[in-house]
């Protein structure tokens, strides 16, 4: 019998002895998808011969991965979506700093790191999208204005465990402070007609089949399903016009702490400022470009322009457990 | 479940417990069981070990707002699941294995595919399909306008698919059970003037209990551990409420607490499951006798027969397929020629795992079978608890105790020799194939042990007088009566790793994305049309083993 497994065991060992050369290309750990990176890397490839090996997976768990590597890890580069995740990797300690007058001048400061541990790449606008048929823009005001009476029954929100809306909670704590957001948040959670649903596209396809009036969004699911569907009666209204502005939030990278190529990892991450990665990276999923110089796609363009919140991102990581907790305080499933 | 004396003479089979063989000093075979024991209870030691430094703040957070709503949830869940997975399983696996009815030949391993697709693909596709904007509501209202809107994000559609998900483990296990339990003991129960009803339920049940306490052991483990279906239909279970701690509180200690709440739970049902069950001994009675002697089915019972199995075949095959097969249309893109190189590896993975875990089990459930008692009871449990721990956490309690091994072995080759080399254990494939025979073990036990389980005592001690001991007994006796029992175990592995995805994800190397990488690439980006492709992929690549077993195990 044990002779029968020999051969298995012997196989075992060769696969675990299979030692992955990581020579001279870059390697990326991205929270992004493929089908959202794999261009950007293509594109850079083909300018510089560069090579760019990468894994994906939750931002958590490649945090986790980093911190157990160590001063081994085969990353020189971390990229993931939403600020707070980028934050952490910050608080963390498995990013530095990095100082390049490029960076600097192509990304704004609000949307990097204050201590330059990370940079902003594309923006994401978390907005308002009501129902035509039912709402006029004049009705609409301010993202804590959704948690009034009049609103009843006709609010829809996608899930709190959604990281999106936790930065969102976490961005009215900064703003109003935590006992006038939690009033907003239970007032938001008072107005809905349904439970909670698990993605932004379900969110407005109950607005718009009619259970509800608005919900809260980021604009390119709002792009997909009106490129989807043209005649579903949504459209974007632009909140807090008058105030701190519309809420963002960005995908971004930073240069891990123990890069094995950290110059070559710099000149990426500078590529990935410049104006040939931004369009690429604002088209792919309809995002805004972080670098102000580069005009967004037309068909983003085409919502209209808006204030943009100028909070500085970093704010959405520090805030992130409370504003999880107020959610689960109020009720907020 | 009560065993009538009646059953017990006719089966001549379910005799008390009496045999116990007669080895004291523990073997290598044991030992070995114990190595693999404590191998496979690293994650759930990396998960204990966070207790050291409790989460006080977020506990006392947790345990005020969230923590009641947890569990009577997850509750709630297992009390739905487990009678409807319970009930379709056995009762399409007694009709399929038993009897004889119009289409069973086709419903046999139709009924199987159903495993092929993964539970929260299943989920994206219903709630598609049924949810208000779903084509079913859409057509509702238009032609009853004045109707409500109808929610089905509750616990009753959560159970639903994974019932739909889930029942093809009791399926399987019971289809084995049934297709092997030997005409025999029916017969006799028959010739003793018993209704077919009466002897179903007092032989053919009794006498599969192993199987279906084994299948619902994997459907409970699967239905706690579960995080993709109910974070679709954004149901709160202890699952969710692990990855909120984790990924929103930030604090991977109060996760890790959380999860081995989870693991205690699990392990306080097997121990209840193994009690109830050791007082009993399965063992086949009489010869096999397989095809041709099945009960015919006639009129009402027949077409009935046949309408449930095509019900659930729709249901949890046909309909999502042809959804996924729609939307697979729309998002068409050339590069569907990628995942032909996906669909290889997640097999390659699958095959690889399949074989490692298979060979696990039957080393622990021979130990077992060999050394009966307390030290292996438990060996055992702790070998097969890596299933209840939802896939992220227990790939990275794989993955910290990895990492750091491999560091300090570098750290002493750099100290002794000055030899800087790169990581070995991170990153390789031997890596990932434990992380996974670790999630999966209980999978490849629980059908390996239920079959050991049926041989009876006479025939081992007939080949022990005959001089047949140790490794020869195993091979000779052993490997031989289970071989439909190990095939099962290796198929569930097989199509479990294929639809495997936070292990994967986390411990991939590089260039090895498999199409369950890719769904989620796509899903949690809200992309369910493209995430249709590979799903259909999978579902493909996970069709051909599943009517392998199904086909092997008819045919014996």
């Amino acid at each position: 019998m044990l002779k029968r497994f020999t051969p298995l065991l012997g196989a075992a060992l060769i696969l675990l002895s299979a030692i992955p050369s990581f020579a001279a290309e870059l390697v990326v750990y991205s929270a992004r998808g493929e089908h959202l990176i794999k261009p950007l890397f293509d594109a850079y490839t083909a300018k510089t011969g560069v090579e760019i090996k990468y894994v994906t997976d939750k931002e958590a768990v490649l945090l986790e991965r980093l911190k157990s590597e160590g001063e081994r890890t085969p990353a020189d580069m971390l990229i993931t979506v939403d600020a707070g995740n980028l934050w952490l990797a910050g608080e963390a300690g498995v990013i530095q700093p990095v100082q390049s007058p490029i960076l600097e001048a192509n990304i704004p400061v609000h949307l990097r790191d204050p201590q330059n541990r990370w940079y902003g790449l594309s923006l994401r606008a978390r907005t308002i999208v009501y129902n035509t048929d039912k709402v006029k823009p004049a009705d609409l005001s301010t993202y804590a204005a959704l948690s009034g009476p009049e609103w009843k029954n006709r609010l829809v929100l996608r899930t709190s465990k959604k990281v999106y809306n936790q930065s969102l909670v976490a961005s009215l704590i900064a703003e109003h402070g935590e006992s006038e957001a939690e009033k907003i948040v239970s007032g938001w959670v008072a107005n809905t007609p349904v439970a909670p649903f698990s993605n932004d596209t379900k969110a407005m396809e109950a607005v718009a089949a009619g259970i509800g009036d608005v919900t809260i969004v980021n604009t390119y699911y709002f792009g997909r399903l009106k490129n989807e569907k043209p005649e579903t009666p949504l459209a974007i209204f632009w909140p807090d016009q008058q105030g701190a502005g519309v809420h963002v939030n960005v995908s971004g990278a930073g240069i891990t702490t123990h890069a094995k190529h950290k110059e070559e990892a710099v000149k990426l991450l500078e590529w990935l400022s410049s104006e040939d990665a931004q369009k690429v990276f604002a088209s792919l999923n309809m995002e805004f470009p972080a670098n102000p110089a580069v005009p967004a796609d037309p068909l983003v363009a085409s919502w209209g322009s808006f204030k943009a919140s100028t909070l500085n991102v970093a704010k959405y990581g520090e805030y992130q457990a409370q504003a999880i907790k107020l959610m689960d305080r109020v009720g907020y499933k | 479940m009560p065993v009538t004396s009646s059953a017990q003479s006719a089966t001549g089979g379910l005799c008390p417990p009496a045999y116990t063989p007669a080895v004291h000093r523990i073997s290598g075979w044991q030992s070995a069981a114990l190595c693999l024991a404590a191998l496979a209870s690293v994650p759930l030691l990396v998960l204990l070990a966070s207790f050291l430094t409790p989460e006080r703040e977020i506990w006392h957070h947790l345990s005020e707002h969230v923590l009641t709503g947890l569990a009577t949830n997850t509750l709630t869940l297992l009390l739905c699941v487990l009678p409807l997975t319970a009930l379709l399983g056995v009762g399409l696996a007694w009709l399929t294995g038993a009897c004889e009815y119009p289409g069973r030949n086709f419903f046999t391993w139709a009924l199987t595919l159903p495993f092929a697709i993964p539970p929260y693909v299943f989920a994206f596709v219903y709630l598609g399909f049924f949810d208000f904007s779903g084509p079913v509501q859409t057509l509702l209202r238009t032609w009853f306008p004045s109707m409500e809107f109808i929610e089905v994000r509750n616990v009753f559609g959560v159970s639903a698919i994974l019932s739909l998900a889930f029942y093809p483990y009791v399926y399987l296990l019971c289809r084995s059970a049934f297709l092997t339990q030997g005409r025999t003991a029916m017969e006799a129960a028959r010739t003793l003037g018993l209704s077919p009803w009466k002897a179903f339920f007092k032989v053919s049940l009794p006498m599969a209990r192993p199987w279906i306490a084994a299948g619902l052991m994997l459907v409970c483990m699967e239905s706690l551990a579960d995080f993709g279906a109910v974070a679709i239909f954004n149901y709160d279970t202890f699952t969710t409420a692990i990855y909120k701690a984790w990924f929103g509180l930030f604090s991977l200690k109060a996760a890790s607490q959380l999860s081995s709440l989870l693991v205690l739970f699990v392990l306080i049902i097997l121990t209840i499951e193994q009690h109830l069950r050791n007082r009993l001994r399965f063992t086949q009675a009489g010869r096999n006798s397989g095809k041709g002697h099945r009960m015919q089915l006639t009129g009402f019972a027949a077409w009935g027969a046949f309408c449930l199995s095509a019900l659930v075949f729709t249901l949890a095959f046909a309909l999502p397929c042809l959804q996924l097969a729609a939307w697979a249309w729309k998002a068409f893109s050339p590069e569907i020629l990628r995942y032909a190189e996906l669909a290889q590896n997640t097999l390659t993975l699958g095959l690889i795992t399949a074989l490692a875990t298979t060979a696990a089990s039957v080393m622990l459930a021979y130990a077992r079978r060999t050394a009966p008692g307390r030290t292996m009871n438990w060996a055992t449990r702790a070998a097969t608890l890596g299933y209840a721990m939802p896939g992220t956490v227990l790939a990275v309690g794989v993955f910290i105790p990895a990492a750091w091994l491999d560091n300090t072995m570098l750290d002493m080759v750099a100290h002794l020799t000055g030899w800087e080399l790169g990581p070995f254990i991170q990153g390789s494939l031997g890596l990932l194939i434990t992380a996974y025979a670790i999630r999966f073990l209980a999978a490849g036990f629980g059908s390996a042990d239920s079959a050991m389980q049926r041989i009876t005592p006479s025939v081992i001690e007939a080949a022990r007088t005959l001089g047949c001991h140790g490794t020869a007994l195993l091979r000779r006796i052993y490997l031989p009566m289970t071989r439909t029992g190990l095939f099962t175990a290796a198929i569930l592995v097989l199509v479990d790793v294929m639809k495997e995805m936070p292990v994967t994800l986390m411990m991939r190397p590089f260039g090895w994305d498999t199409l369950a990488v890719k769904i989620y690439e796509f899903t949690s980006e809200g992309e369910w049309e493209q995430a249709a492709i590979p799903a259909l992929f999978l579902i493909l690549a996970g069709l051909v083993p599943v009517i392998l077993l199904t086909r092997k195990t008819e045919s014996r």
